[in-house]
């Protein structure tokens, strides 16, 4: 019976101590919510009140930091008053080019963003996906030899025969051959690769095959199967890797080394020129380009690896964005959501191409800007088009 | 008086289940049951996810040598062999140091300093495994490849697991990483086991004449065997599933290795850096197939150590 009173005392002396707790509780998360109410402007709304949208698209993980400044920017220009339509919001996932592939052809994502073109077969998987250039890459060859500034010179053919493992030293003939007068150290080369699945990856071994028979196609893809070297994940991971590895070298988008301040090789181009990887240099590969596909067409085989011309920088890729020429397949597509889509790319290859350069980019030729805007012209919801 | 009352309370409440003990009773059953549920559902569901691999390569998908993307050949055996490798490292280098921890913890150290000291060790339990990779990256790797690798080459060199040209990101680095995130578990479980012994056991050693260092040999390790030998199967858990510390400092390569100062690669590595682009159906599946294998190694693993703790619980019975 002992137990009885004391559970009676108990239940007489814990209420008032629970209600106070329940009073300081409901308070706390009144304040919580009134701040964050006021925060995100749902109370004193600031301005008159605009409809808002949100676009999502998922991708590539090169173009990502361009994209995420287009989102943020996308929102102040569609934000303003002057600006008809709805405030745009425009999230983007940077998950890699074949999780953006997968999402647009499940129709799950409302674009997509990939470092290579579509193969046939993805292709058939997803028909009626356009191909939208919009920005261009640089693969660098970087490395970190204490004794050596920026700019040694590599041809293709002896960078392949570094990353097959058959010349595994600085002073190995091949690389002093190019590089007379230079004071190349006599130690081993550590070579670094990406150990993650990427459109660096492709692109880089692509230009290695066209360089250097040995090279074959098994040896092409976003993750191959590497003869040396230590794996490291991401341009960052690489780029770290070769930072803190002494006598390293790897392939690392332009943007990382430049952002590094890292030493890059200089590749010799199709015209036999020795060529630093530059904004001016990726850009003049990207106006080589002739004849381009149709938006709709075929991109499988386009590439602007080893173009003609004194300043291209032969290990150059365009990356595209992906986007349904008909919206209406993707069912939480509506005319608002459509019509934010095409606002969108539009000003992402016109106003966002500002934007390239302070973030490494080189701006769109104008020749893809005028294929782009074809593209763009070209997308229709229920059958009406977006853009005059 | 105190047991009596609480199996009285018990036996009343059953008597007189009212609807909201029924709720509760049924509510704590209910999450009991879902794990393992969720166990099932996991083990079906990642079956079903590798169905395509699994009948591709089958059993040969464990011996297979080659992970190639390109020409979608897909084999388990460099993984399975750098995540033993790595572990049994990690153990090595590991257990000796957390057991010297244990040991000062429970039996050497001077009260004012146990509890700051066991504080500090629990707290680098408590550290994220993406720190230690940043921190392996650029602090432990290039110290491992300016000082501490030359300096065991120099001392073991002449075996082949210590030969070439260290690198800093590779399997011995891993491993130093690996133990040292396992120290923090093994040394709490086994201080625990040595707080378990009882103090009879230290006066009966001590009585006889005993060192100090006898005493805990004979006295207290011995009893508490079972207890150490569990921490030790726990941080072999810890090692074997470690997987953002072990892909920032291994070097990645899907390959085996001669040496220690080589990259290689473990089952959980090579799962986190391939399965953000890993193209469906074959190479996801080889991915989901690989992280079948680990889920059964840690079983194993698990199993293994129950059966041992239980052997050495009945030796150390029966010694009693």
């Amino acid at each position: 019976m002992a137990t009885t009173e004391e559970m009676e005392k108990l239940q007489r002396a814990r209420p008032g101590r629970g209600r106070l707790l329940i009073v300081v509780a409901v308070l706390v998360i009144a304040v919580a919510l009134i701040a964050v109410a006021v925060y995100a402007g749902w109370l004193f709304p600031s301005g008159s009140p605009k409809a808002k949208t949100a676009l999502n698209g998922a991708g590539a993980t090169f173009p990502c930091p361009l994209i995420t400044a287009w989102s943020s920017e996308f929102v102040n220009v569609t934000r303003a008053p002057t600006t008809p339509g709805p405030q745009v919001t425009v999230n983007y996932n940077c998950v890699g080019s074949g999780a953006g592939i997968t999402q647009i052809t499940s129709k799950t994502v409302d674009f997509a963003g990939t470092d290579a073109p579509l193969k046939s077969s993805e292709r058939s998987a997803a028909p009626g996906l356009l191909h939208i250039p919009e920005t261009i890459g640089a693969v660098t060859a970087s490395y970190s030899v204490v004794e050596l500034s920026t700019g040694i010179k590599l041809r293709g053919y002896t960078l392949a025969e570094i990353f097959r493992g058959t010349i595994t030293q600085w002073n190995s003939p091949n690389i002093s051959a190019d590089n007379t007068g230079i004071p190349l150290p006599a130690r081993a080369i550590q070579v670094v690769h990406r150990s993650d699945s990427s459109g660096t990856t492709f692109v880089f071994t692509s230009f290695l095959h066209l360089a250097n028979p040995w090279w074959n196609v098994s040896l092409v893809g976003k993750a191959i199967n590497w003869p040396v070297g230590i794996g490291a994940q991401g341009n960052a991971g690489v780029a770290g890797k070769i930072q803190t590895t002494p006598d390293a070298i790897g392939y690392v988008e332009l943007a990382y080394t430049v952002q590094n301040n890292m030493k890059v090789a200089q590749i010799k181009n199709h015209d036999g020129q020795w060529t630093t990887p530059t904004l001016a240099t990726t850009a003049a590969a990207a106006a080589a380009l002739t004849s381009p596909p149709s938006p709709g067409g075929d991109w499988a085989d386009v590439s602007i690896l080893d173009q003609p011309g004194a300043t291209s920088y032969p290990i150059a890729t365009l990356t595209y964005l992906l986007v349904y020429k008909e919206l209406n397949v993707l069912t939480t597509m509506d005319q608002t959501k459509a019509q934010a889509l095409v606002d969108f790319l539009w000003w992402a290859v016109h106003g966002g191409q500002d934007l390239s350069e302070a973030l490494t980019y080189p701006k769109l030729a104008a020749g893809l800007v005028t294929l782009d805007e074809g593209a763009i012209r070209s997308i229709t919801f229920n059958g009406q088009t977006l853009h005059s | 008086m105190h047991v009596f009352q609480t199996l009285r309370g018990r036996t009343r409440a059953r008597l007189r289940a009212t609807p909201r003990d029924l709720v509760f009773e049924g509510l704590s059953a209910f999450t009991a049951l879902s794990v393992v549920g969720l166990l099932v559902l996991i083990t079906v569901i990642l079956y079903l996810a590798a169905a395509e691999s699994i009948r591709t390569y089958g059993f040969g998908f464990l011996s297979g040598s080659v992970w190639d993307s390109v020409s979608q050949r897909f084999g388990a055996a460099p993984f399975i062999y750098g995540m033993l490798v790595t572990s049994a490292l990690a153990l090595l280098l590991g257990v000796p140091v957390s057991l010297g921890i244990a040991i000062f913890l429970s039996e050497l150290s001077p009260p004012w300093l146990r509890i700051p000291l066991t504080f500090i060790v629990e707290l680098l339990a408590a550290v994220p495994s993406v720190v230690y990779g940043l921190w392996g990256i650029f602090v432990l790797g290039p110290a491992m490849r300016v000082y501490i690798e030359p300096g065991v080459q120099a001392v073991l060199g002449f075996l082949p697991p210590f030969q070439g040209h260290p690198i800093g990101s590779d399997v011995f680095t891993a491993g130093v990483i690996l133990a040292i995130m396992i120290i923090p578990t093994i040394s709490a479980v086994s201080r625990e086991a040595l707080l378990a012994v009882p103090d009879s056991q230290r006066e009966a050693a001590l009585s006889l004449g005993a060192t100090r260092w006898e005493t805990t040999r004979l006295g207290v390790l011995r009893y508490a065997r079972a207890g150490i030998f569990g921490a030790a199967i726990l941080g072999l858990g810890r090692a074997v599933g470690e997987t953002m510390a072990v892909t920032m400092t291994i070097g990645n390569r899907a390959a085996f290795f001669g040496s220690l100062f080589e990259p290689g690669q473990t089952i959980a590595s090579q799962i986190a850096s391939r399965w953000l682009d890993a193209v469906p159906p074959l190479e996801l599946g080889a991915l989901i197939q690989l992280g079948l294998v680990l889920m059964l190694v840690s079983l194993f693993i698990n199993l293994f150590a129950r059966l041992m703790v239980g052997r050495f619980l009945r030796v150390g019975e029966g010694a009693e």
